[in-house]
């Protein structure tokens, strides 16, 4: 019975493509397919948002939006109706092709990048022999939206904005890149598929999932602080700042185009948070193998609502990095971390199985974080007076 | 052929033209993501889906982003003062259809010596992966070497050098 | 015509528009523009005739399209730094007033 449970969006698809010829079977599935993705994701990002101004709201001990429906959860309706019928203001010097289309092709390379993602057993949309490899691709395609979105509206504080944010997303995706190199490593394949079909094995009963090593700890830690950088989110929320800069990128952008930016971010979240959960938290598998009759998707989804419920609490927490201590936070630490992450994964493969790799490379790794982060990152000397931080 | 071949065709071709034909340099670079854009569509139309994806990925996550920097920090953004077009633009014209003649010619001259298996290849990962670290393991490494100096050599030309106050004070002495 | 004709004479002709490109127009960057057209259809050339050879499984031409993709970014990166540091010292990016050796 469970077993149905856990495939029934799959039974679904075959139920209705049923009724139809067998040659438009194939087509029909993955529309379907599409479908699905193109409402759950839109409706998580509804929920996201109430979720987020509660979130925030709660942390800062205030109360969010309680007007609309019972404990604010209608709020979402409220705000998409006034987005679509806000006028859209479009400067007049701005430049008019490229200042409608960045929007579009933000929100088509976010969502290109949920196809791959095993959302289920069984259940992910396009089995790609590189889908690791397609996913980043579309992630770099993201920031020639920006750039656009920018530039086309021919306003200082937006080119600015727009300048920072690609600086931003260009260095830390190496960052992003070279943290699930070492999953690949590991698993021999760049097939997302494969990557959670390896993290599916239980000794005994705790699961072997990535996280649970040295290695995938580090890489998990410089993953997480990557796709927070990549998303633009806080504490990396220069570029939208809203003190600094207006809003950066999007200042142009009113009514409903501003609304495909927002919810190109929170797509993004969610993209990133789902790539991170099947490298690192086993994907679809359930933390304990006695669980396992719970269905996969529930999982999936769980992990990832865990995922962006730390990006909200890490949003109320910190404060925002200015724009050369990120990059220099990038480049001086994250990068060498993660290259050092490498060897270290390269040193648990190459180790047989037992305690001595588990020592050698937990120490290894404790080794390098003392040596760069406490020692490297500091640079001159502090008196009574200085913040060490703001250095 | 197919249409979808078309299509990304004439997407790419079109796309190209775009990218060397406007006024307006930024346009340019932005036709010339759409460039790539097809033609990472057309690698993936035959069969090299690790090509297509590091088409897109080097190209237009990296190449085309370089490009807009350097237009725009080259104040390449404004309008230009007299013709974007050099004076001997004919002759230029010229040498490329001169060029496009030869290699179209050769090409429909030799259309029934060409090989044209038609089954499509697989080409799995594993096996480039396989591949780069046995038989292309020299190109491999030099290009590692290639990278590194052209990382250093490009921030090192591009840097901006401090003025150098101290060698007239002490030439005055 | 065969679909390999078909996929060659596109590259040809993309080749063309890049070396257009670079030879006609008064900006640096946009001759590194047509540069980079050109390099990307002599891969269309490479991944053509890989896809349509009697030995696909030796890799050769994607092994050569992916090096010459490495090699491309490598090069536009030397070359747009070398667009900026000339636009530091003459204030222009006009390749027809670049005619001096005095610099």
């Amino acid at each position: 019975m469970f077993e149905n449970l856990d495939q029934i969006f799959l039974l679904l698809r075959d139920w209705i493509a049923g009724f139809l010829p067998v040659f438009l079977r194939p087509l029909v599935g993955t529309v379907l397919g599409v479908v699905g993705i193109a409402s759950v994701f839109p409706a998580l990002f509804a929920l996201t948002t109430v979720f987020e101004r509660k979130g925030l709201a709660r942390m800062q001990n205030r109360l969010g939006p309680n007007r609309v429906g019972p404990f604010g959860l209608l709020q979402p309706i409220a705000d998409g109706v006034k987005s679509l019928t806000k006028e859209d203001v479009v400067p007049l010097s701005a430049d008019g092709v490229v200042h409608f289309l960045a929007p579009l092709l933000l929100v088509v390379a976010v969502f290109m990048g949920f196809a791959v993602l095993p959302v289920g057993r069984n259940m992910v949309l396009v089995d790609l022999d590189c889908a690791l490899l397609f996913y980043f691709a579309m992630g770099a395609s993201s920031e020639v939206a920006v750039f656009m979105a920018g530039w086309s509206s021919r306003n200082k504080y937006s080119l600015l904005g727009a300048m920072r944010a690609v600086a931003q997303m260009i260095s830390y995706e190496v960052v992003l890149l070279l943290s699930s190199v070492a999953v690949v490593m590991i698993t021999g394949s760049m097939s997302l598929t494969r990557i959670v079909a390896a993290q599916n094995q239980y000794s005994g009963v705790l699961p072997h999932w990535y996280i649970f090593t040295p290695w995938g700890l580090a890489a998990f830690a410089m993953y997480a602080i990557a796709g927070t950088a990549e998303t633009n989110r806080s504490p990396f929320d220069l570029p939208e700042g809203e003190s600094e800069l207006i809003a950066g990128y999007h200042t142009e952008y009113s009514g409903f185009k501003f609304a495909l930016f927002f919810l190109g971010e929170y797509l993004g979240m969610f993209s990133i948070s789902g790539l991170g959960v099947t490298l690192f938290l086993g994907g679809w598998s359930a933390p304990f193998s006695f669980l396992g009759w719970i269905p996969s998707w529930i999982w999936f989804f769980a992990k990832v609502m865990l995922s962006i419920f730390v990006f909200i609490w890490v949003r109320g927490t910190l404060p925002r990095l200015r724009q050369d201590q990120l990059m220099n936070f990038a480049w001086k630490f994250v990068l060498p971390f993660t290259l050092f992450n490498l060897l270290v994964t390269a040193l648990w493969r190459f180790m047989g199985d037992g305690w001595l790799r588990w020592a050698v490379c937990s120490a290894l790794l404790a080794a390098a974080y003392l040596l760069m982060a406490r020692t490297g990152m500091r640079r001159e000397q502090f008196t009574s007076r200085s913040y060490r931080y703001a250095e | 052929m197919n249409f979808v071949f078309w299509i990304l065709a004439m997407l790419t071709l079109g796309s190209g033209l775009a990218a060397v034909a406007l006024k307006n340099t930024v346009h340019c670079a932005l036709a010339l993501t759409g460039a790539f854009a097809g033609l990472a569509f057309l690698f993936l139309s035959l069969g090299a889906q690790f090509a297509g994806f590091a088409e897109i990925l080097v190209y237009i996550g990296a190449v085309a982003i370089l490009v807009v920097f350097a237009i725009l920090l080259t104040r390449g953004s404004e309008t230009p003062i007299g013709s974007v077009f050099s004076r001997h633009w004919f002759w230029g014209l010229v040498a490329a259809a001169a060029v496009f003649a030869v290699f179209g010619g050769a090409v429909l001259a030799s259309v029934r010596v060409l090989p044209n298996v038609q089954a499509a290849p697989v080409a799995p990962v594993q096996a480039i992966g396989f591949a780069l670290v046995g038989r292309y393991v020299l190109p491999l490494e030099i290009l590692a070497v290639l990278l590194t100096a052209a990382t250093i050599g490009a921030v090192i030309i591009a840097l901006h050098e401090l003025p150098q106050e101290s060698l007239p004070q002490k030439e005055e002495q | 015509m065969t679909p390999l004709a078909a996929y060659l004479l596109v590259a040809a002709l993309l080749f063309a528009i890049g070396l257009a490109g670079a030879l006609v127009r008064r900006n640096a960057i946009l001759v590194l523009i047509g540069i980079e057209l050109m390099l990307n259809a002599a891969n269309l050339n490479f991944i053509a005739f890989w896809r349509y050879s009697p030995h696909p499984e030796a890799l050769t031409g994607m092994m050569f399209a992916i090096f010459s993709i490495a090699v491309a970014a490598a090069e536009a990166a030397v070359g747009l730094a070398l667009v900026i540091a000339i636009h530091r010292q003459l204030h222009t990016t006009d390749l027809d007033q670049m005619n001096r050796m005095k610099g």
